[in-house]
C-alpha cells in the first residue's frame, strides 16, 4: 500500500468532505426549491472525483460529466461560483447561463461538465491533441460513466487515442446504473477495463471508494500518458447514493443495497485510516471536518447575496 | 506585388491555396480528415500539402466523423485553429453532437469563456451521379443552430478569401464548399492578406427588373437566365448571400425595394430550406409594401437524390426555371 504525505491527505480529505457538504447543500436547496434545474449528485463518488483530480499535476486539463461536482471540487473549482452558478446567478462559472451541467473552468484546463453522456469523450482527444501537438507535457483525465461508454463516442475516441497515442486517461466512474438500467442489462461484460483490449491500451479496475488504490493507480495512469505511451483506460467502481436526479423514485433498486454500499463509503473509509494510522489527531479531523462545512456555507451566503444576470445577457456570448 | 494581381485558378485550388496560406501564417491551424494526407482528399484538394506541412499538421484520421469534429471542437477550445474536412457534408450527420450541442454552444453556455475557432470543411451538393447519401445540401440544418457561422464560397475568388476567413474567425465555421464547382475556373486574387469578411452579403449583378437571390451552382444558372434575358431588356439583379448564418439581409432587402420582385432559390430541399427564412425576413422588413408580385421560391423537390442523370437533374431547378419565373413575376407568360 502507498503512502501519502500529510499534506496531500489533509487537502484529500478536506476536499471530499467540501464535496459531501455541497452535495447536501445542493440537496437542501432543491428542496426549498431555490434550485431551478434538476440535480445529479455525485454523494457515494466523492473519491473518484476528488482523489483522481489531486493526482494531477498543475496545468493538466479535465472534461467533466453530468454528475460532475465532486470531480469540479477535486479539480480546483471555487465553490463560491460552483453555488453560484447552479443558483443561476451573474457571479456563477458561466454567468447562469451553464447551471451544473456545464460548470466550466476553461482557463484553467478545466473543459467543461458536459450535459450529453458520453459527450466528454472526443472533445479530451482534441484536448489531448492540443498538448501533444505544443508538447505542454500536460494530460487530460477524461471522466464518464458506466452508461456513456455504451455511446458510439466511447469507441471513437478511444480506438483515436490509441492510434494517435493522446496523453488521456479515461476514468470511468462505473456507479453500477445508467439512470435506471443495471449494469449487468446494459452491457455483457464484468469489467468495462476490458474494453481496454480493443484499443490496445491499458486497462484497470479499482475501487471507487478506496483513496488509496484511486490515487496510486491514477497516478501510475497519468505517469503513463505524460510519457508519450497512450492513453489508459480506468475503471472505478463506485455507488450514487441518490437517485439519478432529483425527480428518481429509484424503483430498480432497494435500500438493502444503498446501505450494504454506504458501509463502504468513501469518507468514512477515509476518516478510519486516519484513525488507524493517527496520521492526524480527532481535533484535526474535526477542524478538517468544519472549515469544509464552512466553506460550502459561505459559498450558498456568497450565491445567494449575488445578484442575478442583466436580461440583456441574454444576447451576449453567442460568437466569440 | 500588386495588391489587384489576380491568377487563373480553380475554385478547389483556390480552396487549397487559402488554407496553405493560413498555414503558413498560423502554426497553430491543422487540418485533419480522412484520407487528406499521402491520398490528398477523395477530391484531391489537399494534394501537396502533407509534403509542406508533415503529418504533425495534415493528420490522416480513421474513419471517424464524430471523433474527427469532437477533436476539433476539443482542439480548438484550448489553444489550435483545426479545420477538418468532411469527406462529404452528408457525413457531418455523424459528427453532429459536437457540432451542435458541444461546439456551437461552449463559449455562450460557458458564459464568454473557451472560442471555439474551427473550420468545417462540407463538400455538398447533387450533379455527380454520386446517390442519396453523397449528394445532400444540409446547410438549413446548420443554420438552425445559434453560434455557428454558415458560409458557402460559388466563385474560385471567394473560395479562397472565404476558407481564409474562416480559418481566421474565433468560432465554429461550417463551410460548405460545392463538389460541381471544383473544376470551375476563375480569377482568385494573389494577395495573401485577400479575405471575404464573414457577414456580408453581395450583389453579383445589379439589375432593377426582378432580384433574385442564390448561392453555389445555381447562382450560375441564374447569371446564365440574366444574360439571356438582358437580351430581351430584362434586368435582373442577383444577390449571393455567401454568409448563409448569420446572414446580412440588408442588401436584399434593398434590392427589393427597388424591384418589387423575388426569386429566391437553393439546390436544398425547399421544405425548410433557408430561402424560406429570407422570404419570411423579407415580408417582414419594409421591402413588404414594395413588393409588386408574389415571391417565388424555387428549391429541390422533396426528394432524396436520386443515382440517374436524368432524375438527379430533374430534383434541381434548371436555368430555365429562373427565366420562367422571371417572366411570370412580370407577366410574360
Amino acid at each position: 500500500m502507498i503512502e501519502l504525505s500529510e499534506e496531500i491527505l489533509l487537502r484529500m480529505y478536506y476536499k471530499m468532505n467540501q464535496a459531501r457538504f455541497f452535495e447536501e447543500k445542493v440537496e437542501d436547496l432543491f428542496e426549498k426549491g431555490l434550485i431551478y434545474e434538476t440535480t445529479y449528485l455525485s454523494k457515494g463518488e466523492e473519491a473518484t472525483g476528488v482523489v483522481s483530480c489531486l493526482a494531477l499535476e498543475k496545468g493538466d486539463l479535465a472534461s467533466l460529466t453530468h454528475r460532475g461536482h465532486s470531480q469540479a471540487i477535486g479539480f480546483g473549482l471555487d465553490v463560491n461560483m460552483m453555488m453560484a452558478e447552479l443558483l443561476g446567478k451573474a457571479t456563477g462559472y458561466c454567468k447562469g447561463k451553464g447551471g451544473s451541467l456545464h460548470i466550466a473552468d476553461v482557463e484553467n484546463g478545466n473543459i467543461g461538465a458536459n450535459g450529453i453522456v458520453g459527450g466528454g469523450f472526443t472533445l479530451s482527444c482534441g484536448a489531448a491533441l492540443t498538448q501533444k501537438y505544443k508538447k505542454t507535457g500536460k494530460v487530460v483525465l477524461c471522466f464518464a460513466g458506466d452508461g456513456a461508454t455504451n455511446e458510439g463516442s466511447f469507441h471513437e475516441a478511444l480506438n483515436l487515442a490509441s492510434v494517435w497515442k493522446l496523453p488521456i486517461v479515461f476514468l470511468i466512474e462505473n456507479n453500477l446504473y445508467g439512470m435506471s438500467m443495471p449494469v449487468s442489462k446494459h452491457m455483457n461484460i464484468e469489467n468495462i477495463s476490458d474494453r481496454s483490449a480493443s484499443y490496445n491500451i491499458p486497462g484497470l479496475t479499482i475501487d471507487g471508494t478506496d483513496f488509496l488504490e484511486i490515487y496510486d493507480v491514477m497516478t501510475k495512469s497519468l505517469r503513463y500518458a505524460r510519457a508519450g505511451r497512450g492513453p489508459v483506460l480506468v475503471e472505478a467502481k463506485t455507488y450514487r447514493y441518490n437517485g439519478h436526479s432529483s425527480s428518481d423514485a429509484q424503483v430498480y433498486r432497494n435500500k438493502e443495497e444503498v446501505q450494504k454500499w454506504q458501509k463502504k463509503d468513501p469518507l468514512l473509509r477515509f476518516v478510519n485510516y486516519l484513525h488507524e494510522n493517527r496520521v492526524f489527531t480527532d481535533k484535526q479531523i474535526q477542524t478538517i471536518e468544519d472549515e469544509a462545512k464552512t466553506s460550502i456555507e459561505h459559498a450558498v451566503e456568497f450565491a445567494m447575496e449575488s445578484p442575478e444576470p442583466e436580461i440583456t445577457t441574454v444576447l451576449e456570448d453567442i460568437y466569440a | 506585388m500588386e495588391i489587384n494581381e489576380m491568377k487563373k485558378m480553380t475554385y478547389r485550388d483556390a480552396i487549397r491555396l487559402g488554407m496553405t496560406e493560413e498555414m503558413r501564417r498560423d502554426d497553430d491551424v491543422i487540418f485533419l480528415g480522412e484520407d487528406i494526407g499521402l491520398y490528398g482528399g477523395a477530391f484531391g484538394l489537399s494534394e501537396g500539402m502533407l509534403d509542406e506541412f508533415g503529418e504533425a499538421r495534415v493528420m490522416d484520421t480513421p474513419i471517424t466523423e464524430a471523433a474527427i469534429v469532437g477533436t476539433a471542437v476539443g482542439a480548438a477550445a484550448t489553444g489550435l485553429r483545426p479545420v477538418c474536412e468532411m469527406m462529404f457534408m452528408d457525413f457531418i450527420t455523424l459528427g453532429m453532437d459536437a457540432l451542435v450541442n458541444q461546439g456551437a454552444k461552449m463559449h455562450y453556455m460557458f458564459g464568454g469563456q473557451a472560442a471555439v475557432p474551427m473550420v468545417l470543411r462540407l463538400p455538398a451538393g447533387s450533379g455527380s451521379g454520386a446517390g442519396a447519401q453523397h449528394s445532400q445540401s444540409l446547410e438549413a440544418w446548420l443554420c438552425h443552430v445559434p453560434g455557428l457561422k454558415v458560409v458557402t464560397p460559388s466563385t474560385p475568388a471567394q473560395a479562397k478569401g472565404l476558407i481564409k476567413a474562416a480559418i481566421r474567425d474565433n468560432n465554429p465555421v461550417c463551410f460548405i464548399e460545392h463538389k460541381m464547382l471544383y473544376k470551375m475556373e476563375g480569377l482568385v486574387p494573389v494577395d495573401d492578406e485577400f479575405t471575404i469578411e464573414i457577414g456580408k452579403t453581395f450583389v453579383e449583378r445589379p439589375g432593377k427588373d426582378v432580384t433574385i437571390v442564390t448561392y453555389g451552382t445555381l447562382l450560375h444558372k441564374a447569371i446564365e437566365a440574366a444574360e439571356f434575358l438582358a437580351e430581351e431588356g430584362i434586368e435582373v439583379e442577383i444577390i449571393n448571400p455567401v454568409t448563409l448564418y448569420p446572414m446580412d439581409m440588408k442588401p436584399i432587402v434593398e434590392s427589393v425595394i427597388k424591384t418589387g420582385r423575388l426569386i429566391v432559390a437553393h439546390e436544398a430541399s425547399k421544405t425548410g430550406g433557408v430561402g424560406g427564412e429570407i422570404v419570411a425576413r423579407v415580408v417582414e422588413s419594409e421591402a413588404f409594401d414594395y413588393l409588386n408580385a408574389p415571391i417565388i421560391r424555387l428549391g429541390g423537390l422533396d426528394v432524396p437524390i436520386p443515382y440517374n442523370k436524368e432524375l438527379e437533374a430533374a430534383v434541381v431547378p434548371q436555368r430555365n426555371d429562373f427565366v420562367h419565373g422571371v417572366y411570370r413575376l412580370l407577366n410574360r407568360e
